[in-house]
């Protein structure tokens, strides 16, 4: 699903992320796992195709991601550090927002269900200005899941979360059936949770 | 939290091939996401007209506009408020995005670039036109100017349009830099000379300056067309850098 050669991240002449070699098979959940600037969050934005890699190669899905990365998107949800919300709109209008970008198939009641299963079925007319953190967070991975992505990528998606949230989250990494990559700093929970657990150091696979 | 786990259902229905919306959806979804956030806030547009007013006020303390010849000098007068209205809105209309971090949403989405091109420039086009509209009725209130309107409507909306078709690619440019705020009217004023000429002599016309006989307002749209096209195309390298 996801084969990266000799990925390598450097901002300006400071290297990020080190010759990166990773194959990811379809269905795989995988935790990365590093201390702060190992390189994590400069793996997955590469790998969302948001950051262009300064060297290697990155196929997703069979398609070259760097030379077609708008393709490649289609199929990715990302969760990252910031949450791609807009304070102005309900948390239901934001949703219908991406769910419209996306071309979302009977978008309503999609929303609808997120909303619901992700424990904020009465605040889908809150502004997300107005809603908690762990709200936030939880609304945030909803906006990834909206358009039903194959492969899930997320950047330390339990920060923020509520023991509710949490709940969710386990579940949907443990459930399988996409491919998921995901970035924490709670090495216990995440080897829980994970199939494969990748360890970063210094821009390098451990 | 309800029973069924959200995830499995997810994956149950899963399509083959992602769904794609069309253009003309994703361009709908673009501009009531601006005009709403907008509406919202009310920030942006009533910051415009103040600055509007205030310039129009400006320019009526320091040259006594009553006893200079109106129908010559009321043309810059108007397109310099104008223009520097529209620098601040088009500013702002990429920078919320960018410090937000909204700007990656929208690059992630499988959006046509063209798509978000268009619906900042309507949605800054629709700003710049009520900002316009409100300077155009407080100067005629402190000037009495008598203007042939039709002609002065077809002026504005011309001029308006070609400074924002390229005002909103410099300003997708802008925002990438660090000094945006003095990198977008240095980028922007140069380039825009052909339009802004063209705008101010067929806004004089409309108050009845002599008539040279050009045809500035089809040099506008000319200019308009230009614009219009080559920002569009090339659109899609700037959000991608």
């Amino acid at each position: 699903m996801i084969s990266a050669r000799g990925l390598t991240k450097t901002y300006e002449r400071v290297p990020a992320v080190r010759a990166i070699d990773l194959e990811v098979a379809p269905g795989e959940t995988i935790a990365l796992l590093g201390a702060n600037g190992a390189g994590k969050t400069t793996l997955l934005r590469m790998l969302a195709t948001l950051d262009k890699p300064t060297a290697g190669q990155l196929e997703i899905a069979g398609i070259d991601a760097l030379r077609k990365p708008q393709q490649v998107r289609a199929l990715l949800g990302l969760v990252a550090h910031q949450t791609y919300l807009h304070p102005e709109l309900s948390a239901a209008e934001d949703l219908r927002f991406y769910g419209q970008l996306y071309g979302v198939p009977e978008l309503d009641r999609r929303i609808e269900r997120l909303l619901a299963e992700f424990g904020l079925a009465g605040r889908g007319g809150s502004r997300v200005a107005a809603l908690s953190r762990g709200q936030q967070q939880r609304l945030t991975i909803a906006r990834a899941l909206l358009h039903e992505p194959t492969i899930l990528l997320m950047d330390e998606p339990d920060t923020g979360l509520d023991a509710e949230g949490m709940t969710v989250l386990e579940r949907l990494l443990r459930a399988g059936g996409r491919t998921v990559i995901f970035s924490s700093h709670n090495a216990r929970w995440a080897e829980s949770v994970s199939r494969r657990v990748i360890t970063l150091m210094n821009g390098r696979l451990a | 939290m309800a029973a069924r786990p959200v995830v499995d259902a997810v994956i149950e229905k899963r399509p083959a091939h992602p769904p794609r919306a069309s253009f003309a959806a994703q361009l709908g979804a673009l501009l009531w996401k601006d005009l709403l956030i907008e509406w919202r806030r009310r920030e942006l547009l009533a910051s415009l007209i103040v600055f509007s007013l205030l310039v129009l006020l400006v320019f009526d303390f320091a040259f006594d506009l009553r006893r200079i010849e109106m129908p010559v000098a009321a043309p810059g007068i108007l397109w310099v408020t104008f223009i520097f209205a529209g620098v601040l809105s088009f500013n702002r209309a990429f920078a919320l995005e960018k410090d937000r971090g909204t700007w990656e949403g929208l690059l992630l989405a499988p959006v046509d670039r063209g798509a978000i091109y268009l619906a900042k420039l309507l949605a800054g086009v629709l700003f710049m036109l009520a900002v316009e509209a409100v300077s155009l009725v407080l100067f005629a209130a402190l000037f009495d100017l008598p203007a042939d309107v039709p002609r002065l409507a077809a002026a504005v909306a011309a001029g308006t349009l070609g400074f924002a078709a390229v005002g909103t690619l410099f300003a997708a440019i802008a925002a990438n830099t660090r000094a945006r705020d003095i990198f977008l009217p240095v980028l922007l004023f140069p380039v825009s000379v052909p339009v802004i000429i063209g705008a101010v002599k067929a806004t004089g016309l409309a108050f009845g300056s002599s008539d040279s006989g050009y045809p500035w307002l089809g040099l506008i749209l000319a200019f308009d067309a230009i614009f219009l096209a080559v920002s569009f195309a090339v659109f899609e390298f700037v959000a991608e850098e």
